[in-house]
Order: structure tokens, then sequence, then C-alpha cells
């Protein structure tokens, strides 16, 4: 499998985030995506999933499904953790799992890998914001799909936490998927090659 | 069908729990319909007269209460974009967000409804016509208002401006609704019953599109 941008550009807001981009991230590899503040890093895994519109360029993926968009074989993780604070974290993953998977998987396996199994039938809301992330995390556990698309993964994640999250990528590559992660610092993978955007000034 | 499911299963589950909008919606209702006889006075004729009216407007009222928050609330907490990239198709994921606000917040009104039309003098015949009218009647406000609610979506204080777009669009279901339900006045119950389930079922349609679209539209 292997995912391809061709001269990409965004607009946004009138402003030009980022133009002729152009990168390929195959099975097996992680491209971080590096810049400053507002060099269009989370625009660009937005762009991906179709969030934001593609002002030109091409996105295309050899070897997925055909059957299926590029956004429907990734997953999204964002800033925002997608949770609701009512419900337990049990319920939360188990919505997520229903709704992006295709059949009723069993969600211990991924909370136990986060390691949030122990807290599983509390309410989101007393979770740390560490918790929260990995909770966020479980759902690219519980549900297989080719595609990581990882905004700042390890903000908010302590050192245990974030050494558990490289494992899990680790494990991703090596069952062939690709992993595109927005960061600021490491993610802690020596294989990691890297895309710097740099602020377009006209 | 296991993402609808799970999107009907946590609806619910979220409205019925602590912040949810389930028995505010009712609570509104009982405490609207409650003050009227207190306003208008104890002219038992009177309130028979306009009680199928007020019942009427206090549901349609309390159906918009937690309206707002349908997905304001996925927006903001980012569930949203995952819902819009999702396999479901956008116009099936809103139609079952409408069903579960419905199941919670207008079949309640349905179901209190009668005890509450006790307060207004409403008889036996009153209050089952009544019942009907709210029950084909209410799916048409929550179906309708999923189209402000879209709207309104990025929208800090995003309820003033769904009540502004919504309530007029509610008028013809409003009419119809009150026509249905007035045993006492001269139009039979057969034509304004009728129209009304037609305006229901064009809602049920046009609902789910309209709001989608502004759902697409909005995140761009």
């Amino acid at each position: 499998m292997r995912l391809s941008a061709v001269d990409l550009a965004c607009h946004r807001g009138g402003r030009d985030v980022f133009a002729g981009l152009s990168f390929a991230v195959a099975s097996g590899e992680v491209l971080t995506v590096t810049g400053r503040n507002g060099a269009g890093k989370s625009s660009l895994l937005r762009t991906i999933v179709g969030l934001v519109r593609l002002a030109q360029g091409k996105l295309s993926l050899e070897g997925g499904d055909p059957e299926l968009t590029i956004a429907e074989q990734a997953h999204y993780l964002g800033h925002q953790d997608a949770l609701k604070p009512s419900l337990t974290v049990a319920e939360n993953l188990r919505f997520w799992a229903g709704f992006l998977g295709t059949q009723a998987a069993d969600i211990h396996p991924a909370l136990t890998a986060v390691g949030l199994d122990e807290l599983a039938d509390l309410p989101a809301a007393y979770l740390s914001a560490g918790q929260r992330r990995r909770l966020s995390i479980a759902r690219l556990v519980a549900v297989k799909r080719p595609i990581w698309l990882l905004d700042e993964p390890t903000s908010t994640l302590d050192a245990s936490a974030q050494d558990r999250l490289a494992g899990l990528m680790r494990t991703h590559l090596t069952d062939g998927g690709l992993i595109l992660a927005a960061t600021h610092g490491t993610i802690g993978l020596e294989s990691a090659r890297e895309l710097r955007l740099g602020r377009m000034d006209s | 069908m296991t993402a609808l499911t799970a999107i009907l299963i946590r609806d619910m589950r979220i409205a019925v729990r602590v912040g949810g909008g389930a028995l505010i919606g009712v609570l509104f209702f009982l405490v609207v319909v409650t003050l009227i006889p207190f306003a208008v006075g104890p002219n038992l004729p009177l309130l028979k007269q306009i009680g199928p009216a007020i019942l009427w407007l206090a549901a349609l009222l309390a159906s918009l209460l937690a309206l707002d928050r349908l997905f304001a609330a996925d927006h903001e907490d980012g569930s949203l974009d995952l819902i819009l990239t999702g396999r479901a198709p956008l116009e099936f994921v809103v139609a079952t967000k409408g069903l579960a606000h419905w199941l919670t917040t207008g079949l309640p009104l349905v179901i209190a409804a009668p005890l509450i039309g006790l307060l207004l003098n409403l008889d036996a015949p009153a209050e089952i016509t009544l019942v009907l009218t709210l029950l084909v009647g209410t799916p048409a406000l929550t179906f309708i208002g999923l189209i402000g609610a879209a709207i309104a979506v990025t929208l800090r204080r995003g309820g003033l401006l769904l009540a502004v777009i919504v309530l007029p669009l509610t008028v013809p279901v409003l009419i119809f609704g009150v026509a249905a339900a007035n045993t006492v006045g001269p139009v039979p119950f057969g034509t304004p019953f009728t129209i009304l389930c037609a305006l229901t079922l064009a809602s049920l349609v046009v609902g789910p599109f309209a709001a989608a679209a502004a759902l697409r539209q909005e995140m761009e």
C-alpha cells in the first residue's frame, strides 16, 4: 500500500497554507510532518481525510480497497479526543468501535493496550488529559485500518504512555500499516522520515 | 448498520444521563402548561378552548430546547470530524440522531400530554385527538429542527439563532396540528390530520438531507 501526494496546495481563509507539496508513504513507513505553528501540519492531515478541501494537486492510494475513500481506510486522531464526558470509558470506545468498524469488536484488548482496562466503567469526565488521549488512541487499536493520521499524538502523554504508543505504532507498521504524524518533537520511532513544512510568505 | 445503531444508542444514553436534554424538555413542557391556568384564570370553557393550542405551543418550544446541542456538542469535542469522514452516509447519520432526539425528548412530551391536559380541562375525546396529533406532529418539529441545528453548529450561542431559523418553518405544522387537535372548532379532524401526516413525512425526508448539506458546508 502506498499513499502518495503530488503538488498539494491548501488555501484557508484566503491564505495559502502550503503549496507544491509532494510526498509518498508506503506500507511500513512513518512520515513525521514538522514545521512551526501555522505551517499547515494539521491542515495537511485534515486535507487527506477530506475535512479541508484540496485546492490543487492529487492524493492517491495504491493497493487499498478501491471501493473506499482514503478517509474510510484511515484513522484520524485530531487535537480533540472525540469523547463524551457522560459516557464511561468502555461506552465511549464501544461507540467508536461500532461506528468506525464493520462488525461488533471486543474492546477490551484495545483498552488493555492503552492501559485503561481498570477504568473501563469510569465516566470519561473523570479522566485526565493524558488518559483521554489514550482512550482516543484505543479506537485505532480496536478498529483495524491501514492508514494512521496522527495530529500531535504524544502531546499530554507521559513517558511511559509515549513508549506504549511507540510500541503500538511499531506493531501497526509491522502489520503493513503506514503512519503520518504531525509533531513538534519526536514520536519515538527511529525509522521516521521527516517532511518539513515551511511557512509560505508571499 | 452497526454505525447507525451505535449512534442511536450513544445519543439516547447521553440524553438520559446527567446534563442530557431528555428530562429538561418534559419539565419545561410541564412548567409552561401549568403556568397557563394561573395566567388565564379559572375560566374552564376558555381553558378547554385554548388547551390544544397551548399544549402544542409548549411542545414546540420544549422540543427546540435541547436541539442546539445536537450537532454543536459533537462539533466541539471533535466527534463530528470522524462522523463526517465515516463510512455511514451523513444523511442517515443525521436522521438517526434526529430519531434518537425524538425518542428522548419528543416521545416523553406525547406521554406527558394527557396528564397535563387535565389541568386545561380537556375531556377524554380531546385528550385522545391531542395525543394523536402530537405523536404524528412532534417528529416533524424535530426533523425541521435538525436543519437549524446543523446551520447553527459552529456558533457559540447557536440556540438563539436556532429558534429564529426553526420557528417560522414550523408554522404549517403548528397550524394543522392545532386544527386537528381542536375538537371544539368548525374544522373536522380528518383533513388537517392528513395534512399534518404529510408534513411530517415530508420533513422526515427533507430534514436529514438539508441538515447534512448544511453540515458539509459549515465544516469547510
